[in-house]
């Protein structure tokens, strides 16, 4: 792999001055292969270093001890409890603690990798932002594939939606990679948890700098196998290796969509990158556009955990929690925001598929946020919380808001990644804590927690900001971008034309005020699941048993710190975006500024939906709208407080099982168990009875495999019959042979 | 060779020792003893050099007098000699009637076949122009018309025949060792089969 | 005399076919396949009169590859022979599988 990084660099920088006049060229900006290629090369080291302790540990697996938690309790058991804390003691998730011989190597290349990555990403905004690009900035490295008409360069682009999601990835990804220095510290597999991890940042570099929709799809590919290497990290599980493969297959539907919007659009238009799709989009007849979009629209089911595939993202829960906030919240799971908003020029042509995609947002929202009312681990919590925020986004850039998508896909990267470490936090703590005594709880389930916030004061104030901006209390991020969502939506049920298309016969304007609608219930219930975690993790006694509350103590500050980082991202990450409103009445930064930062991007589509309008709605409502916001955040967070009484909560072991409506909010309306009824078994039973039996085994096997076999050895018992041995024959057999062949010669 | 219209003494000798060779060989197949039919093929071989050397092939008919009689015939002899074959054999050497007749149909017709095939057209281009042959033989000499084409045009196939040579010497060196183990498995097999 | 000298060759090679056909004693055969390398020597020689010295050339490599096919064929035969006490065809069917 060195060997191939080391070729492709100079093949890299000789490429590099063909972007020609931009005025990015000659900036920074022509540093732009690094950006992905630090993260590569972190993974080409940390891969490097595993396999190396691999070659020489010998043929076992190093995470052959994983699991075992009794074996070597016997050994922490005789230690007195400061002297563990003393030495830094700290169990992981699942693991016997044995830190790895390259731990100390590991843990400074891989964040590091990601914090130059990030260095020089944000020297590029600085640049950009002086240069006043209109023009996204294209370096072509070489010829991918020509075939017939089909010329694909491998490509990267640096525009302004690119660079808003290089500076998530690369920023979030550096706070995230420290913070699992301290998380993952003694795992066996710690180098290549961090090889994985720094070949997820690659791929997901990749998917959003793509120039065009192929190398995206490598990226997205990529990211998808780094998800699935993650998601079964601790694969001698057989629940993780098989939540792994869910995520994978899972996604592959979607893939197939994404695949076939590919087709289409070179079908139709011949070329895949942006730029020409872009110039080619309008020549398409909607029937076309719409088709795309929708299949570039499953693509993002699949990937953003949308209704109906999102059944993979809950059971993701099962990678470490570092992965869940990085993966399955911050970034990978966005990707399908980021497309639509990429192919922007594409949806703004097609109302009815935006009109899907924002339904199946709403849907998917309040969905997703009743099963998280009645969910007992924390991560799953956060889970259904991270799908139903999706689909917040989904509804924005379902509309043609993109820029209020892109607003919540960064705020909702920061604080669900705060929410996520901090639940990280909380189980390193009550595992360590479990780890100390040798019990076997569950260290997620919020039923065995409890009062933690006397335990873990930081965690537990950061963890409130990202609960106060996810749930949309001002000025907490995620109010804006929440409140900008759903005043789009509101905004564009009339002279927009979403509102003027019809979706199945339902007029879109109507369809628009009950998306609205379904955002605000939603917003309702985002806050109520929220407190009651809040609740029940950190407020009311303590649960988790009196041998293991001693043990329980805030994370070290290698994972507090990068929390410290988000929590202050969190709760002020909506100054990217200030409405007017806003700063009418509180001049506190720049008005729209992503906005603004965006508008050569997706500002043109933006105002194609409205007609070539800005949306423009009367001061009075905007009020009534925010205020609406304000009022059903407050309310849910009130109600949790008061209906919810964590005095009452028994530790798991002894809670009874849920019944009535809690029981299907608690099981996820069934729906797992129902695709594996309506889907799974039927293709399980299918492939037994008639695939396999039938098909493989009665067709394949005994007709086309066996029947070739016996008519070889019959033909081969012909053929033997005449191998006498006897070189004689063998002579005159040659010799007939030869006067045969002469004989078609001079007969001819 | 000279051209037509040949002399007289000339065709004779031809026809002599072309007779010779034919005869020679027809003794060669039929002769029972293995000594007898070597000797006959040697003969035949004398004959050959002798037509040689009336086409003007004064090298080749040296060689083969040197190699073909003289060496590759005496190692025959040698092995013949060496496994001590110089009387027929019990079992028939000769196959009986049938695969005599056999194989005199099928050599008549590859005869015939043959007599087809040797009339079919030859380039004319091909053909050098007529006293060429003997204007380079006059030239060159007659090792220089053999020797000119091997060390230039066949220079490469040349060496390799040694390469060849050398691999024939190995492997003929290889085989005919008396392999110790492979002794013993045989006693073994042949004392087992006993 | 080139008519005469082909089918001189001709009748050769025939021979040596039918002597490789009828024969069963190995070294028989082999020399029988000397004899049919010579016939064609001889078509060789021949020509070479007419298109020029090439064909000579090919008599020469002829004979190296004889030698060389030779040395290793006796080679063969004096190994079966020791495994076999028999040189005669009939008894040997060591290429039987």
């Amino acid at each position: 792999m060195t060997v191939l990084s080391a070729g492709i660099l100079p093949l890299i920088q000789h490429a590099a001055p063909a972007a020609g006049a931009h005025p990015l060229a000659g900036t920074v900006a022509d540093w732009l292969w690094l950006v992905p290629l630090l993260p590569l090369l972190g993974f080409v080291i940390n891969g490097a270093l595993s396999l190396f302790a691999v070659a020489h540990t010998g043929p076992s697996d190093p995470d052959a001890g994983h699991g075992d938690v009794a074996a070597h309790d016997h050994a922490d058991a005789g230690h007195t409890l400061p002297g563990d804390v003393a030495s830094g003691s700290h169990g992981d998730d699942h693991h016997p603690v044995a830190r790895h011989r390259f731990a100390g190597i590991v843990s400074v290349v891989g964040p590091l990798m990601l914090a130059l990555s990030f260095v020089l990403t944000a020297a590029m905004f600085f640049a950009m932002r002086s240069a006043h690009a209109t023009e996204p900035f294209i370096q072509t490295y070489f010829t991918w594939m020509i075939t017939g008409e089909l010329n694909l360069a491998a490509a990267f682009q640096l525009d302004q939606l690119a660079m808003v999601m290089m500076l998530v990835i690369t920023g979030v990804g550096t706070l995230i990679h420290v913070f699992s220095v301290g998380y993952m510290r003694d795992d066996p597999g710690y180098p290549r948890y961090f090889a994985y991890l720094n070949l997820f940042v690659f791929f997901m570099l990749v998917l959003v700098m793509g120039a065009n929709y192929p190398v995206m799809f490598i990226g997205w590919e990529g990211v998808g196998l780094c998800s699935y290497l993650l998601i079964g990290f601790w694969f001698s599980e057989k629940a993780n290796a098989d939540a792994g493969k869910k995520a994978f297959i899972v996604n592959r539907i979607g893939d197939f969509g994404f695949l076939v919007a590919l087709m289409m659009l070179f079908a139709h238009l011949g070329t895949m990158d942006f730029q020409g799709v872009a110039a080619g989009a309008p020549q398409m007849s909607t029937g076309v556009v719409t088709a795309i979009c929708l299949f570039l629209f499953l693509g993002c089911v699949g990937k953003s955990a949308q209704i109906p595939l999102y059944v993979w993202l809950p059971d993701a829960m099962a990678g470490p929690t570092p992965v869940s906030a990085l993966i399955h919240a911050a970034t990978m799971v966005t990707a399908g925001v980021y497309l639509v908003a990429r192919s922007s020029f594409l949806f703004s042509l097609a109302p009815v598929a935006g009109l899907t995609v924002a339904l199946t947002g709403a849907l998917t929202a309040l969905f997703a946020a009743t099963i998280g009312l009645k969910q007992w681990d924390i991560k799953k919590i956060l889970a259904y919380s991270t799908v139903s925020q999706l689909g917040f986004m989904f509804m924005a850039v379902g509309v043609g808001a993109y820029v209020a998508g892109i607003f919540h896909l960064a705020t909702h990267a920061f604080f669900k990644a705060l929410l996520f470490l901090g639940s990280g936090s909380v189980i390193y703590a009550m595992h360590a804590a479990y780890h100390k005594t040798g019990s076997h709880e569950d260290a997620q389930d919020v039923r065995n927690m409890g009062g933690l916030r006397r335990f873990m004061p930081v965690t537990w104030v950061l963890m409130w900001i990202a609960t106060l901006a996810i749930a949309g209390i001002p000025p907490f991020a995620g109010f804006f971008s929440k409140d900008e969502i759903l005043t789009s939506v509101y905004a564009r049920a009339h002279g927009s034309t979403l509102a003027e298309a019809s979706w199945l016969g339902i007029p879109g304007s109507a369809l628009l005020y009950f998306i609205y609608f379904v955002g605000i219930v939603t917003a309702l219930l985002t806050a109520i699941y929220m407190t009651r975690m809040m609740l029940y993790t950190f407020h009311g006694p303590n649960r988790t048993g009196e041998a293991e509350r001693g043990a329980l103590k805030e994370a070290p500050w290698v994972m507090t710190g990068p929390l410290v980082l988000l929590g202050v991202l969190s709760a002020f990450g909506g100054w990217f975006n200030l409405p007017k409103i806003f700063t009418d009445f509180l001049p506190v930064g720049p008005t729209f500024a992503l906005e603004h930062w965006l508008d050569p991007v997706v500002g043109e589509q933006q105002l194609a939906v409205t007609h070539g309008e800005a949306v423009h709605l009367s001061h009075g409502t905007e009020l009534l709208l925010i205020g609406a916001a304000i009022v059903v955040a407050i309310a849910g967070i009130v109600v949790a407080w008061r209906m919810l009484k964590p005095e009452k909560l028994v530790p798991k072991a002894d809670s009874p099982a849920d019944e009535g409506f809690e029981r299907i909010f608690a099981e996820k309306y069934f729906v797992d168990e129902g695709y594996d009824r309506a889907i799974v078994q039927p293709l399980y039973r299918g492939s037994r009875g008639v695939l396999w039996r039938g098909v493989d085994a009665g067709l394949i096997d005994g007709f086309f495999v066996n029947g070739t076999a016996w008519l070889a050895r019959a033909f081969g018992w012909l053929g033997s019959t005449a191998q006498t041995g006897a070189v004689g024959t063998y002579a005159w057999v040659v010799v007939l042979g030869v006067v045969a062949v002469i004989g078609v010669f001079t007969l001819r | 060779m000279i051209d037509p219209p040949y002399p007289l003494f000339y065709t004779f000798n031809f026809y002599l020792f072309g007779v010779i060779a034919l005869a020679s060989s027809l003794a060669f197949v039929t002769r029972k003893s293995p000594i007898a039919a070597a000797l006959w093929l040697v003969n035949t071989m004398f004959a050959l050099a002798a037509l040689y050397v009336m086409l003007d092939a004064h090298f080749i008919a040296a060689i083969q007098v040197l190699v073909y009689a003289g060496a590759i015939m005496v190692v025959f002899l040698f092995v013949i000699m060496l496994l001590n074959l110089g009387h027929p054999s019990e079992v028939a050497d000769v196959r009986g009637k049938w695969g005599k007749a056999a194989a005199a149909v099928l050599g008549v017709i590859l005869l015939a076949q043959i007599a087809v095939m040797s009339g079919s057209r030859v380039r004319p281009e091909w053909i050098l122009p007529r006293g060429e042959m003997d204007r380079l033989l006059a030239e060159k000499g007659a090792i220089g018309v053999v020797a000119d084409p091997l060390f230039t045009n066949y220079l490469l196939a040349f060496e390799l025949t040694s390469v060849l040579l050398l691999i024939a010497i190995v492997g003929a060196v290889t085989l005919g060792r008396r392999s110790d183990v492979a002794a013993e498995a045989t006693t073994g097999e042949s004392v087992s089969a006993g | 005399m080139l008519a005469e000298a082909l089918a001189l060759s001709a009748a050769l090679f025939t021979i040596g076919v039918v002597g490789v056909l009828i024969r069963r004693n190995a070294i028989i055969i082999f020399m029988c396949v000397e004899l049919m390398l010579n016939a064609v020597n001889l078509s060789f020689v021949a020509l070479s009169r007419y298109y020029g010295a090439d064909g000579q050339v090919f008599v020469f490599f002829v004979m190296t590859v004889a030698a060389a096919e030779a040395a290793v064929g006796l080679a063969i035969i004096i190994s079966i022979f020791r495994h076999r006490k028999t040189v005669n065809l009939q008894n040997i069917n060591l290429l039987r599988g």
